[in-house]
């Protein structure tokens, strides 16, 4: 079980991750630090590697090469969910449809037994009131749409009262009021309690709204880390591409 | 199919490791239960009374004609209970409830529900796989109890009402009563708590190993029933000679 004196944000140390899946190389290489505390962004197109990045953070892959480490301690190899109280938004929400949106953000605390049954109502009260979504409890996951999925997930995630959180595609499928609503909740999580966040991402705007960091990843590497400034000062081609890209359609047809 | 006995062993394994925790997991167990119960009775019933009766109509006329017709209630109440009972229900439970547990477990494996139960240091054997595996244990040799007795019952009915039977149900239970053992039973409990174990270890087992997104849980599904009802009629004769072995 988390224990307590473990509290506040934690240390994310990645050394040398390799990855592949039959024998296409995902993770080429990464090495970074996120301090604790730290809004740590990683930024970069679908299809590089971004959420598999989480999946070996949170240790649910295991990496062909290389290391993560938590506060020093190897993710790989202990069961590092016992030492310290680590969430995960998924990209899709990954709610439980057999429970109810209640019983989903209230999981981790009945399952491990940490409150008496009414202490856990009040803080799935809390929870959900918090990402606007107060008096869901009794509804189902599948009568929920994908942006309130999402946000009952960071409910669930912040119901944990994690140390480390990490968020893929928090604002994918979001309409933009409800993006900035989540982003602020991001950025405002991690003044109040000092956890350390990872966002993936590829919205420049949730990017460089809440970041400390960011890092910019093509293709399993990453290119640069730095300031939210010194991202949008960068002369390599390839960023500049994505961080300026603007919606001016090439409207020429070229269908016949 | 039999490169994966090892996992199952495996899995297996982890349930009986959990089993301490399965007070914890009671709710869990009822509800698995319930649900079971529901969709497996009534067909049960209908099969069961089925079976027994055209046991009675093959072998009926048969001793009739041999003049050994008072037999027929022990003949029919055995082949029911140590034979049919358990593996006509296991069969249909795998179809039924196998199938079930597989398309479950391998939609939250697709929807990452099973990933988010890992990062929530919450076990998916003890959380998906130790309740059902409990809950099928105690259906499956429930429902044969069930099973054997309607199926006694629909074989006693058409030897009474056949013409060319003509077996009075005082002579057929007299006989059957005769004839089976409470061993004999038993005999059949034992086989189909075997055959639950099998059923709900490749159904979970099926479904925690989904790939390849929603289509993967289709061909968990069918890769379950097919595997459990071929696996429990290799253990009917494995366990049909070990209980032989120890006389039971
Ligand atoms: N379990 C897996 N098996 C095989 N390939 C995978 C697996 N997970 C991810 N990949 C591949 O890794 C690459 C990166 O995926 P992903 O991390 O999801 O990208 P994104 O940056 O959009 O989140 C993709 O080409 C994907 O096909
Ligand atoms: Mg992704």
């Amino acid at each position: 079980m988390a224990t307590n004196q473990n509290s506040g944000g934690v240390r994310i140390s990645v050394r040398g991750l390799r990855k592949s899946y039959g024998g296409h190389p995902v993770l080429k290489g990464l090495d970074f630090e996120v301090a604790p505390g730290e809004i740590f962004v990683v930024m970069g197109p679908s299809g590089s590697g971004k959420s598999v990045l989480l999946k070996h953070i949170i240790g649910l892959e295991s990496p062909d090469e290389g290391e993560i480490f938590v506060n020093g301690d190897p993710v790989h190899g202990t069961q590092i969910t016992d030492k310290y109280r680590m969430a995960m938004v998924f990209q899709s929400g990954a709610l439980l449809n057999s429970l109810t949106v209640g019983e989903n953000v209230g999981l981790y605390l009945s399952e491990h037994r940490l409150e008496s049954e009414e202490n856990i109502q009040r803080i799935v009260a809390e929870k959900l009131d918090l990402v606007g979504l107060s008096n869901l409890q009794h509804r189902t996951p599948s009568e929920l749409s994908g942006g309130m999925k999402k946000r009952v997930a960071l409910a669930r995630a912040l119901a944990v009262e994690p140390q480390l959180i990490l968020y893929d595609e928090p604002t994918a499928e979001l309409d933009p009021l409800s993006a900035i609503t989540i982003g602020e909740e991001i950025y405002n999580l991690g003044q109040r309690i000092h956890v350390t966040s990872m966002v993936v991402t590829h919205d420049r705007d949730l990017a460089f709204g809440v970041a400390d960091r960011i890092a910019i990843m093509f293709d399993g590497e990453i290119l640069l880390v730095g300031s939210p400034e010194e991202i949008r000062q960068s002369t390599h081609p390839a960023i500049r591409e994505f961080t300026t890209a603007n919606f001016n359609l090439n409207k020429t047809s070229k269908a016949p | 199919m039999f490169q994966n006995v090892g996992e199952m062993i495996l899995l297996f394994w982890r349930c009986l490791q959990a089993l301490p925790l399965a007070w914890r997991q009671r709710r869990k167990v009822l509800e698995q239960l319930f649900e079971i119960g529901n969709a497996s009775l009534l067909m049960a019933c209908v099969l069961s009374l089925f079976i027994g009766g055209v046991l009675a109509l093959q072998t009926g006329p048969v001793l009739v004609e041999r003049g050994m017709s008072s037999v027929l209630g022990g003949i029919v109440g055995l082949s029911m209970c140590k034979e049919l009972g358990p593996v006509m229900m296991s069969v249909l439970i795998a179809g039924r409830i196998g199938s079930a547990m597989a398309a479950e477990i391998g939609s939250m494996q697709v929807y990452q529900e099973i990933d988010a139960l890992r990062t929530m240091n919450i076990n998916p054997i003890h959380y998906l796989v130790l309740p059902r595996l409990l809950a099928i244990s105690l259906a499956l040799p429930l429902l044969v109890v069930f099973s054997i007795l309607v199926g006694w019952t629909g074989g006693a009915a058409v030897s009474a009402l056949n013409h060319d039977i003509n077996v009075s149900f005082q002579s057929f239970f007299g006989n059957l009563r005769e004839v089976v053992k409470p061993q004999d039973v038993l005999n059949g409990l034992a086989k189909s708590l075997g055959f639950a174990l099998i059923i709900g270890v490749v159904g979970c087992h099926q479904g925690l190993s989904t790939i390849g997104g929603p289509r993967g849980i289709g061909r968990s599904v069918t890769k379950a029933v097919v595997n459990s009802i071929v696996l429990i009629l290799i253990m009917d004769y494995v366990l049909t000679r070990l209980l032989m072995v120890f006389d039971l």
